[in-house]
């Protein structure tokens, strides 16, 4: 789905909430007419129980108030116009609490939703997506400018909403009073909304000036904190107390300047405020001496008064607030409108355990990310990693992105077949195509029709259902991410799991066994409940690799991808683990990536990778006879290069 | 140090935190609020004044009522509305001041706790730094000094000028009637004991939806940085279904959290109400009895309705003041922190101390580092990782320390750095021991390159500078040249000038890597320490920094901490650390020979070395 504006994807948002938030706003017009009714109370008290004038009620209701008994009675029983004020009171305090609560049920649902949809987009959005956007700047989209949205309409809109129809009623009432005081007291009106939209609209940037001003002084205080041994063995303590005072006093410069401005702001809102109230007090009583309107009226009228001036010095500031949320929809409008991997609609689920043939297959990464920029540019805003808290990964992503570009074709007219249950060794140096091969293969980047055909089985990769296809090809990545969670659950994290969603620990550790984790889990004194990930015990990259390959190996899946997956483990446990896995697992397909010829060496087929091209391709022995780069290498790693005696 | 234990050290320590300190923590404020007394004693006088006049402007409408609008007369209505005008502006001119002082009150406690958290963390020794992870410590210097500073101007300037209102007010109402002023003061308790229980619930509250949406960042984290993992394992649906369950529980908690304060806000204002309706009923029947008059009546009115809100504002106050004890306290332990490894008096008189050093008593350092019968445990440690240690390094020579990742190699190190004192023994330096000498003083001749290279915001030249002050250009460039990165630089669009980012992220590894040595060459230290990258670099940059690791350790007595066995063969003395422990030394023949552990580790990475050094000579064909 596309947004083209801002308020249809706000509307999508608002799926689910929307009914709350009406009902909200029906709950504060409640209150609000409620809140109106006292001061008409104590008018009627004042003006026809108090002082024996007419009563300006309605009809119906002085018909009540003869059956209650008219004046006399009243007079001598104040305490039903207490028992009225207490049960309006009453009423009004359910409806406020009501129009609360279902506010913000609104709002959460909202964020809710929010949250959601967008954690899901974004998990659908293709690789090439991720490598392309800083980590920090997402998750900042997803956080705080969803936080400004949801202030946005739970809170500026609905207050909005809200101080309308409290300025609407407050002025009703006061119309019917008297129309020519209601007019007096409206004169500053204004002055008030003006004055207090066109300051919060100037002050905002002199905020994000003191905002900015503050991450410098946070940044400083952060890197002397990591940097610390740097800051001490070169004894430059005194620089840096002095760096951060200087970057300290402009800051709190700035924010007492600002205090001024606002101190200078409300102290003259209050003055235009106060001005208000005294000309309707002043003018009311004027009316008043001449007749125009009675005692209990000038009580009443100078009630609403104060009832409005609050909404109408709010208004103001609401306004001007209320544009900044356009550029946070923006900035969630990016996200939610990347386009994400879709499946064509009559995509199969097709046997996987079949021969998978690479066809004149060519690929560069020029061509994709133009793609992805095609849809940036629309928008206007494409991230601003303005905010340097990028993630270390996503740096490292951006960093490998740049090296491909430069080299412009990773693959070249690459064509192999690996035919079903067998294994295909691929050797080759830094950026020679080798992770790209088997990310096409996945499907992680998707190959442009024109750029040649995989198929397994004899079937396009693009004609299979991606879910499908991952779920059915294991993928052993070289950094392989593992999730804040227990090892137990990182390992069965893709496994299927019993009625009650577990999955057996069996399954886990006999994985974790051919994966030769299981030694290492051991170690550790919670075991298989370790807690790993940001949060928890940090593991080598050792182990990380051997739990992402537990990980692979709990579904047995036809097709095994080890992208040098071994590299962090020493020689021997990496003998260890292929020799479990061929005792363990004998018709599945294996591709394995590596360094080692130790690692490659026994596949039933190598391929040499140089820039994108095969370079060789055989057997072991067969590579070895050739003399090329394989022998080369093999004899470089102390290998035993000569061929065995036929003779 | 493992960092992830101490996160959870942190959080023990949090929990433990949640008490009120005697006096709400002031006393232990008092050095930070004292420069500013005169200021905040002016500013709460402003602030009752202005509350004194908020609390008479109903005195205007009762006067309105019962001398224009009863008499039917208008005579004085410009002396009234004189004196209307003259408060109005007093009081406007009065906000004003008391606003923008309390803005400078504010932000000078800010900062002066922000320069002293800041200047007294510079002289901590390392061992807070290794038991207290950055994020923790840095939201003390950033985030803690903000909410005191708030705390001592807003908050207490909130709760003065409410009680004066409420005070005023008072005695306003007692002034005019007494027993209806009676009445409805039965009233308060019930607010502030209801605003009371409410606000302890939600406070809790609000501690636990923090915690879910710090977890929700987090799972948005997981979501972007392991997008690759999530797809290959195909487990979106697992994760999306997790995240929801986080979600849901957010929207629950902040409903029930609103539930709470939505509850004590509607009853709040029903007791208003009803203070309004006892007021119409008791002064209604007093008024048709003629004993009341409406103007009183309406003053009453408008007191009773003006009143709840400042007592709920109150109890809500006070409650955050409560919640901020726990700032107070982890700022104060933070200033009360004393560092385990400081000069003596008798070496700060001599050679002066951190910030004021005595540079002209500082004698020559030449190099010559002795243990002398060291004996080591970490502050937080148990066990002896050093027992009678003697090591002798002669001006000029290296020493290797290998191990594996986590074995305590950065021990020795730090005792030669002085980042942490040892337990038993001497470290002699040119033979005087180093705990005579200033910390200052041996740290002016130490060259540190990290594990991770670290640079500091800023331009190229002001990095560089950090390893020597008063360098000139010509000096840096010729260290720049010296270990190859002379040409990085001059790539640069604005040379010396560029920006190198935050924490130099706009440089690649390598660069940064080679800056940091061309920074620790500048200052020309006699005790050059090597704590080797881990990170793959690319081979061209490898081999500049093995060349510029060459040119910077001639005559130099160098320590180095390697990962990399084949770039210390040549050193003249090895350490292999495991467990803690020192477990061999010597030479590389000399422990090759041997067999043991260094024996192990080195063929161990050999494979590794051959097989990647195979490849590109393959590839070179």
């Amino acid at each position: 789905m596309r947004f083209k504006t801002r308020s249809s994807m706000v509307l999508f948002f608002l799926r689910g909430s929307m009914h709350f938030f009406f009902y909200g706003i029906i709950g504060s017009l409640m209150v609000a007419f409620l809140d109106m009714i006292n001061p008409k109370i104590i008018q009627y008290t004042v003006d026809y129980c108090i002082d024996d004038k007419e009563s300006k009620l309605p009809s119906y209701m002085n018909f009540i108030m003869q059956q209650l008994g008219g004046r006399e009675v009243i007079r001598h029983n104040l305490g039903y116009i207490a028992l009225t004020i207490v049960c309006i009171a009453f009423v009004a305090a359910v409806f406020r609490y009501l129009s609360k609560v279902f506010n913000t049920k609104g709002a959460e649902k909202l964020v809710e939703t929010m949250r959601n949809t967008l954690f899901e987009h974004i998990l659908r959005l293709p690789y090439s997506w991720h490598s392309e956007n800083h980590t920090g700047d997402i998750i900042q989209r997803c956080t705080s400018d969803v936080e400004t949205i949801k202030n946005f309409l739970s809170g500026q809109l609905v207050s909005f909403f809200r101080v309308v129809i409290m300025i609407s009623l407050a002025l009703y009432f006061m119309f019917s009073i008297n129309v020519k005081l209601s007019l007096i007291a409206m004169i500053l009106f204004p002055v008030l909304i003006l004055y207090s939209f066109f300051f919060h609209r100037r002050i905002g940037s002199a905020f994000k000036k003191a905002d900015e001003q503050e991450g410098k002084l946070s940044a400083i205080a952060q890197e002397n904190l990591t940097g610390v041994r740097i800051v001490r063995a070169f004894g430059r303590e005194q620089y840096e107390k002095d760096k951060f005072t200087s970057y300290n006093e402009e800051y709190t410069r700035m924010w007492t300047h600002l205090m001024k401005l606002l101190s200078a702001f409300w102290a003259s809102n209050d003055l235009i405020s106060g001005l208000q109230v005294m000309i309707v007090t002043v003018m009311g009583a004027v009316f008043s001496v001449h007749g125009h309107i009675t005692a209990g009226e000038f009580i009443a009228f100078v009630s609403y008064n104060a009832m409005l001036i609050w909404p109408v010095r709010m208004l103001g500031r609401i306004i001007s607030e209320m544009s900044k949320a356009g550029i946070s929809i923006d900035r969630v409008r990016y996200i939610m409108n990347s386009a994400v991997e879709e499946d064509a609609e009559d995509a199969i689920e097709c046997p996987i355990d079949r021969d998978i043939v690479f066809d004149n297959v060519s690929y560069s990464f020029e061509k994709n990310s133009n793609d992805e920029n095609g849809i940036d540019s629309e928008n206007g805003n494409v991230s601003a990693p303005d905010k340097a808290e990028s993630d270390e990964i996503s740096k490292n992503n951006k960093s490998d992105d740049k090296d491909k570009s430069e080299n412009q074709e990773i693959l070249k007219d690459v064509s192999f077949t690996i035919k079903s249950g067998t294994t295909l060794g691929i050797l080759g140096g830094t950026g020679s195509g080798k992770s790209t091969l088997m990310y096409l293969l996945d499907r992680l980047y998707d190959l442009p029709k024109e750029n040649g055909t995989i198929t397994i089985g004899g079937v396009d990769i693009r004609k299979i259902k991606r879910s499908w296809l991952r779920k059915n090809l294991g993928f052993v990545l070289q950094e392989p991410y593992l999730f804040s969670r227990t090892l137990s659950e990182n390992i069965g994290i893709a496994a299927s799991s019993d009625d009650k969603g577990l999955v057996s620990m069996d399954k886990i550790r006999h994985a974790s066994k051919i994966a030769a984790l299981d030694e290492s889990v051991e170690k550790f004194p919670s075991g298989y409940d370790t807690f790993v990930g940001e949060r928890g015990v940090t593991l080598s990259g050792g182990q990380k690799q051997r739990t992402a390959i537990a990980q692979m190996l709990i579904e047995e899946p036809p097709v095994m991808i080890f992208d040098d997956s071994l590299s962090a483990v020493d020689t021997q446990t990496d003998a260890r683990i292929r020799k479990a896995l061929s005792e363990n697992i004998d018709d599945a397909t294996v591709i394995l990536i590596s360094h080692r010829i130790m690692t490659l060496m026994h596949a039933d087929n190598i391929i040499v990778l140089d820039k994108g091209r095969i370079v060789e391709q055989g057997t072991h022995e067969e590579l070895l006879a050739k003399k090329g780069i394989y022998y080369t290498c093999a004899k470089l790693q102390g290998l035993d290069v000569n061929p065995p005696k036929e003779a | 140090m493992n960092n992830d234990n101490n996160s959870k050290v942190n959080k023990d320590k949090e929990k433990n935190e949640f008490k009120t300190l005697p006096f709400l923590g002031i006393p232990k404020l008092l050095p930070y609020i004292k420069p500013y007394k005169k200021l905040i004693i002016q500013m709460m006088t402003l602030g009752m004044l202005s509350s004194l006049a908020d609390s008479a402007y109903p005195l205007f409408n009762q006067y309105a009522i019962n001398n224009f609008i009863g008499k039917g007369t208008l005579q004085g209505l410009s002396a009234f509305i004189a004196a209307y005008i003259i408060i109005l502006v007093l009081q406007t001119i009065d906000n004003y001041i008391t606003v923008a002082m309390c803005g400078r009150v504010e932000m000078n406690v800010n900062r002066d706790l922000r320069n002293a958290s800041f200047s007294h963390l510079q002289e901590l020794s390392l061992f807070y730094f290794n038991t207290n992870n950055v994020g923790y410590i840095h939201a003390r210097v950033m985030s803690d000094s903000g909410k005191i500073g708030e705390m001592v101007a807003w908050r207490f300037m909130d709760i003065v000028w409410q009680l004066s209102y409420i005070i005023f007010v008072l005695i306003m109402m007692l002034a005019i009637n007494w027993k209806l002023a009676l009445i409805i003061f039965a009233l308060i308790p019930v607010v502030v004991v209801l605003v009371a229980i409410f606000q302890k619930k939600l406070l809790a509250i609000n501690r636990k939806i923090r915690e879910i949406n710090s977890k929700i960042t987090g799972n948005f984290n997981e979501g972007i940085t392991g997008a690759s993992s999530i797809k290959t394992l195909v487990v979106e649906d697992k994760i999306q279904e997790d995240f929801e369950k986080d979600t849901g529980k957010m929207r629950r908690t902040a409903v029930k959290s609103v539930r709470y304060s939505a509850f004590f806000t509607a009853i709040v204002t029903l007791v208003s109400s009803l203070a309004l309706a006892i007021v119409l009923w008791y002064g209604g029947n007093l008024s048709v009895e003629g004993l009341m008059t409406i103007g009183t009546i309406s003053v009453f009115a408008s007191y009773a309705l003006g009143i709840m809100e400042p007592i709920q504002n109150i109890v809500v106050t006070i409650s955050e003041v409560i919640a901020i004890q726990v700032n107070i306290e982890r700022f104060t332990r933070l200033m009360e922190t004393e560092s385990d490894v400081s000069d003596r008096p008798e070496v700060i008189e001599k050679y002066g101390d951190t910030f004021n050093p005595k540079k002209e008593n500082w004698e020559e350092l030449k190099g010559d580092i002795e243990f002398k019968d060291i004996t080591f445990c970490y502050p937080d440690g148990e066990e002896n990782v050093l027992e009678h240690f003697n090591l002798k390094v002669p001006q000029g020579t290296s020493v290797a320390i290998v191990g594996e990742t986590g074995a305590g190699k950065s021990t020795l190190v730090n005792l030669v750095c002085r980042f942490y004192k040892p337990t038993k023994g001497q470290i002699l330096i040119d033979g005087h021991d180093a705990a005579d000498r200033s910390i200052g003083w041996l740290h002016n001749s130490i060259g540190y390159v990290l594990q991770t290279p670290h640079l500091f915001s800023g331009s190229v030249r002001e990095n560089l500078k950090y390893g020597k002050e008063d360098a000139t250009d010509e000096e840096i460039w010729k260290a720049l040249d010296l270990v190859a990165a002379g040409d990085v630089v001059r790539r640069m669009e604005k040379g010396l000038d560029s920006d190198v980012g935050e924490g130099g992220n706009l440089l690649s590894t390598g660069e940064k890597q080679l800056l940091s040595f061309a920074r620790a060459i500048l200052s020309d230290p006699r005790i050059l320490i090597l704590d080797e990258a881990t990170a793959s670099i690319d081979t061209v940059t490898e081999k500049k920094i093995q060349n510029a690791i060459k040119v910077m350790t001639k005559g130099r007595t160098t320590f180095a901490i390697a990962h990399r066995l084949s770039t210390i063969t040549d050193s003249d003395v090895i350490l292999v650390v495991d467990d803690g422990r020192i477990v061999e030394s010597g030479t590389h023949e000399d422990l090759m020979l041997a067999g043991g552990r260094y024996y192990e580790l080195f063929t161990r990475q050999f494979d590794d070395l051959v097989v990647n050094k195979s490849i590109e000579k393959a590839l070179a064909h």
